[in-house]
């Protein structure tokens, strides 16, 4: 982003930078109200943003690649609306972006080097990705550093690290079984420093830049919950701010891809929602700019934000996990059933038995019971 | 011999808290099952368009499995408090004669004895079936909780078994917790079953025990 870092060395603030881009003050006061309903705050708070973000200055901000789909840059950049992008791009005064930065080879890497050297402790680190740890790390690396090593410098010299995504908050997708690179989150391998994570696949882009606005307007990081998310983002179930909930109540739901239910928006709980199971604002911020999001579009959540999604929120398509073996969906009531139908017809085999026994040995049991002295 | 076989002892062995619990689990696990089952897979089809259908199941699930843990509190603390029917002792065969007790059952289970061993309460056998059957009873109290804090997030849930959710993920409890109702019938098949087959054989007004609570035991001892 050569003309962001140009802005920087000029050091304007976050406001300045944004009027120099050609953003409204009206632009700017909507950007600003969205951040405080973000961050789950008053409309009162909006004014008081955007009097922190007109005085702060742009933190720098890096971005590492590891083991990832690029699938949070294009949540990143997916912005519908091109004044969002410019004023999430201009907060965020990204330095070294693998996939959107001009240059690249040597230029690249110094850029890198640059901002840890000079910056060190005052920028923010965000990493996408999971970052491989068997075999020594060989199995991601940038510029012929593996994954591992990258981490460690750019995260550890960070004022604090923003985990984006599933894999890099706890492995994501390569870290699903059977995990063949030994792939961790970046909350495994760094310490020291505060993390972020930002759970989903992929995070959402409103969550990445509430935090940082957080951090410019109140001076400290968002609070989180037990998995390191903040709580503005990840405080809420899905379930319970779900736009279908009065139909998974009233027991209205979908039951095949395109049935009468799907046509009229029920519930999505019967082809397998993980929504009840789900904690982030999904519903409440959506996806490309309030566009839709998931459930709102016809499909089920899938728990992309829960912890190891991979391994624990599959089958998608059913509610029940399946039993290990079996690969078929709906077989744990089929087994359960055959237990209950083995179990009867056992019992009926004994009594018919018995009876069988019963009458064969009838002289027998009349002289076992005198000899047992009855 | 045969006028002192049809002298009977008139016994006081199922207290009145051990028939309480035994009824209303009776009632819970019906309506826990049913409730539990369209909980899992809502197999009913939504009639009109003012249905609470899930939300109906949902609290009587929720009621039905209060019910279930007072029931099971209340047996818990009775087989302190209790005779020596309902004693914890019974439900693990240690002693000799509860062994003795146990080979007796299953031999007469496998035809291998003809005539019923003679129990003034649980036998061995049964008494173990509901130990392990009480641990069943603890798993599905504990991860029904789990299960329900993920809504509420309260302390109490939390106490009662949210914490399971720290030790296993939520699918993973919903599957044990659906799958393990399925031993639960076969118990209750097994246990219907036994509870005849020995009311008949036995004659001690075994099956009229968990209702009145007296059992009419031969003259033995």
């Amino acid at each position: 982003m050569g003309e962001g870092k140009d802005l920087r060395d000029s050091s304007p603030t976050v406001y300045q930078a944004l009027r120099q881009r050609g953003v409204s003050r009206r632009d700017f006061m909507k950007f600003c109200s969205l951040m405080a309903a973000t961050l789950a705050l008053p409309a009162s708070f909006a004014p008081k943003i955007a009097e922190a973000l007109e005085k702060a200055k742009r933190p720098s901000l890096v971005w590492l690649e590891f083991q990832d789909c690029c699938g949070n840059t294009e949540s990143f950049l997916r912005a519908s609306n091109p004044t969002v992008v410019d004023i999430v791009l201009d907060v965020l005064s990204v330095d070294y972006h693998e996939t959107i930065m001009a240059p690249a080879g040597k230029d690249a890497e110094k850029s890198l080097q640059d901002v840890v050297k000079n910056q060190k402790g005052k920028y923010i680190c965000v990493v996408e990705g999971a970052i491989p740890t068997r075999d020594g790390g060989v199995y991601c690396c940038v510029g012929g550093r593996a994954a591992i090593d990258i981490a460690k410098e750019v995260c550890g010299n960070s004022l604090a690290t923003i985990a984006m995504g599933a894999c890099a908050w706890d492995g994501g997708i390569p870290s699903a079984n059977p995990n063949p690179t030994g792939a961790v989150g970046v909350k495994d391998v760094i310490s020291g420093v505060p993390i972020i994570n930002l759970p989903g696949c992929p995070a959402n882009v409103v969550n990445l830049t509430g935090t940082v606005v957080h951090y410019l307007t109140f001076g400290s990081l968002p609070l989180t919950d037990n998995n390191g998310a903040p709580l503005f983002g990840y405080g809420t179930r899905i379930h319970d701010a779900c736009q279908r909930r009065a139909h998974y109540d009233a027991g209205r739901y979908v039951r095949q891809w395109g049935d009468e239910g799907h046509r009229n928006g029920w519930c999505l709980y019967y082809m397998g929602c993980k929504g009840p199971e789900t904690y982030k604002n999904c519903p409440t911020a959506q996806w490309n700019d309030r566009t839709s999001w998931p459930v709102g579009a016809g499909h089920n959540c899938i728990g992309c934000a829960s912890p190891k999604f991979w391994d624990t929120m599959t089958p998608f398509y059913s509610r029940l996990a399946a039993i290990p073996g079996f690969g078929v969906e709906s077989t744990a009531d089929k087994v359960g059933l055959g237990l209950a139908i083995a179990t009867a017809a056992g019992v009926t085999a004994h009594a018919i038995a018995r009876a069988g026994r019963k009458h064969i040995r009838h002289e027998d049991e009349e002289k076992t019971a005198k000899t047992e002295g009855k | 011999m045969a006028e002192a076989a049809e002298v009977r002892r008139r016994i006081y062995v199922w207290e009145f808290p051990v028939r309480l619990s035994h009824w209303v689990n009776v009632m819970a696990i019906t309506v826990l099952s049913v409730t539990g089952l369209y909980i899992g897979t809502p197999f009913l089809y939504p009639v009109s368009d003012q249905s609470f259908t899930m939300g109906w199941m949902r609290f009587l699930h929720l009621t039905a499995g209060y019910a279930f843990l007072m029931m099971i509190a209340l047996r818990v603390y009775w087989s302190f408090a209790g005779n020596k029917y309902s004693n914890w002792r019974v439900f693990v065969p240690r002693s000799k004669s509860q062994v003795q007790d146990l080979k007796e059952v299953t031999n007469y289970y496998l035809f291998k004895r003809s005539t019923p061993p003679y129990d003034e309460g649980h036998t061995a056998c049964a008494a173990f079936a509901y130990f392990l059957l009480f641990l069943i009873f603890l798993f599905q109290i504990v991860s029904g909780f789990a299960l329900f804090n993920n809504d509420s997030h309260t302390a109490v849930h939390f106490i009662l078994g949210g914490w399971l959710a720290n030790l296993m993920n939520i699918k993973t409890i919903r599957f044990w917790h659906h799958m393990l109702m399925y031993p639960i019938w076969a118990f209750v098949i097994v246990h219907i079953y036994l509870s005849l087959l020995m009311d008949s054989s036995g004659k001690n007004g075994l099956l009229g025990s968990i209702f009145g609570g007296y059992k009419f035991m031969a003259g033995r001892g």
